[in-house]
């Protein structure tokens, strides 16, 4: 009896093929976020630090790296050790984890560009509380397997990353000018082109990203039902 | 699933061990790198008050810091412009480490003064410019900076502000050299030889400016009047030092 149960599990072992690397289900980890599940033009999370960093491209662009490399990496982690975690202590684990590559980010941050620890240091060390990097690990990290996170993490971060570099991208253009502090309206001859002071303030942030969501809501046709 | 309460205690145990662990030896490691960025930081902070800031921002951090090594030669003194010697430990005074916000968090006859001065290029024995730190409060939080006078103790060669939360726009605008290039060739003394200062005036486009006065900024007139508070008050803690120097004391000061 005990040889035939054998012969059974190893005949589904041979018959599983191996998932391709990028398979449909799984291109749809890093695509979804990107537009249909944003984490912040649809799931409207980490609106906070996209309203503070994004005055300047290079902050943001930093600070893009920055969430990409912890969501990645905490999906990573949670998922490699989602069996071992306890369920009721489950929230201080993650916290933990993300809370040590935040730490880490910082440090290197303040050896290596102290320019930008200056800039963005209270908002690298905020990544903690950031809903989109714990929403990623509670909703997706904790029941998947670690190369399935690492995917659904590049895909939330860059979600992310796009939606604020756009952001960015106009606050900077109109309120400042400039484009990575290359001064754009100097370039093309319209140097007295007048920079919104608007702009420069988180209110710039909220028109700026009012508008995306606007635009991207007209075209997927996405509506929030209560 | 549910886990025994021994299990939860173990596994938190070797988490936070493994945590500190890894947080404690990258703090350990990345300590030198972030010692040098700091000091680059504020020695470059220092030049940036006497020099051109394109320059500067196209050096290198080891030629920065090389520069600054050769032109600027500093020192501590007290209220009564004499040099302080020896730092609260007993070793020898830095005036790179002396932190600006702690002293300024006393009263300001116990206060150490650190003075930057800027060697000649030609002749490093005399000194093209006295660069004094400054600490005040904007509209916000802190403001901070550097001013450079003159050999002739009068004279503003150049200023160079930075802040934590000025209005970005408004306030904010005191980092930049548009703002911070109107101080220069300003007169800090008046005939008598009084400290009058450089105020900031209120509202932005005035003519009729005199030597003591700067154009001020639109929409941030706090943080003008903050900086101006800061530059008095400083300028007044360093008047018995450029009395010393006035006096030609000695040829160390």
């Amino acid at each position: 009896m005990s040889t035939e149960t054998l012969e059974q599990t190893e005949e589904i072992v041979v018959k599983k093929t191996a998932e391709p690397l990028l398979s449909k289900r799984r291109k749809k980890f890093i695509t979804d976020p990107l537009n249909e599940d944003n984490p912040i033009t649809v799931q409207v999370l980490g609106i906070c630090s996209a309203l503070a960093v994004t005055v300047k491209m290079e902050p943001t662009l930093i600070m893009s790296i920055a969430v990409v490399f912890v969501i990645v990496f905490s999906n990573l982690i949670i998922s490699l050790i989602r069996n071992l975690v306890p369920n009721r202590v489950r929230i201080i684990v993650q916290l933990a984890v993300i809370a040590t590559l935040v730490t880490l980010v910082s440090e290197v941050l303040k050896a290596y560009n102290y320019e930008m620890y200056k800039v963005l240091g209270a908002f690298v060390g905020l990544i903690i509380t950031n809903c989109i990097v714990m929403g990623r690990l509670e909703a997706f990290a904790m029941g998947n397997k670690p190369y399935d996170s690492i995917l659904d993490g590049i895909g939330s971060g860059f979600g992310y990353a796009w939606i604020i570099l756009t952001v960015a991208f106009f606050r900077e253009l109109f309120g400042s000018g400039s484009v990575f502090d290359f001064k754009v309206f100097e370039a093309i001859g319209l140097a007295s082109f007048p920079t919104n002071g608007l702009m420069v303030d988180s209110i710039g942030a909220f028109v700026v990203l009012g508008v995306l969501i606007w635009v991207q809501r007209a075209k997927t046709g996405y509506v929030e039902h209560n | 699933m549910q886990q025994s309460n021994a299990y939860i205690i173990i596994f938190t145990a070797v988490m936070t061990v493994i945590v500190g662990g890894l947080l404690s030896l990258t703090s350990q490691g990345l300590a030198p790198a972030q010692k040098k960025s700091i000091e680059l930081d504020t020695k470059t902070q220092i030049l940036s008050s006497v020099m051109d800031r394109d320059q500067l921002s196209k050096m290198k951090p080891d030629e920065i810091l090389s520069m600054y090594n050769s032109r600027i030669k500093s020192l501590v003194v007290d209220i009564n412009g004499k040099e302080v010697e020896k730092n609260d430990k007993g070793g020898p005074m830095v005036a790179e480490e002396v932190s600006i916000l702690k002293n300024y968090k006393k009263d300001p006859a116990q206060r150490q003064y650190p003075v930057f001065k800027f060697m000649n290029e030609a002749d490093p024995n005399k000194v093209d410019a006295y660069i004094l730190p400054l600490y005040g409060a904007g509209l916000w939080n802190a403001i901070w900076g550097y001013v450079a006078i003159e050999s002739d103790l009068n004279t503003i060669a150049g200023a160079s502000f930075d802040h934590t939360g000025e209005t970005p726009g408004l306030g904010a605008r005191i980092t930049s050299p548009e703002i911070q290039n109107r101080y220069v060739g300003k007169k800090i003394l008046d005939g008598s030889g009084n400290v009058v200062s450089v105020n900031m005036v209120k509202g932005e486009g005035n003519s009729g400016l005199t030597e003591h006065q700067v154009d001020g900024m639109s929409g941030a007139t706090i943080t003008g009047r903050g900086v101006n508070d800061m530059l008095e008050a400083y300028l007044n803690h360093y008047q018995s030092y450029f009395a010393t120097v006035k006096n030609g004391a000695t040829a160390k000061l």
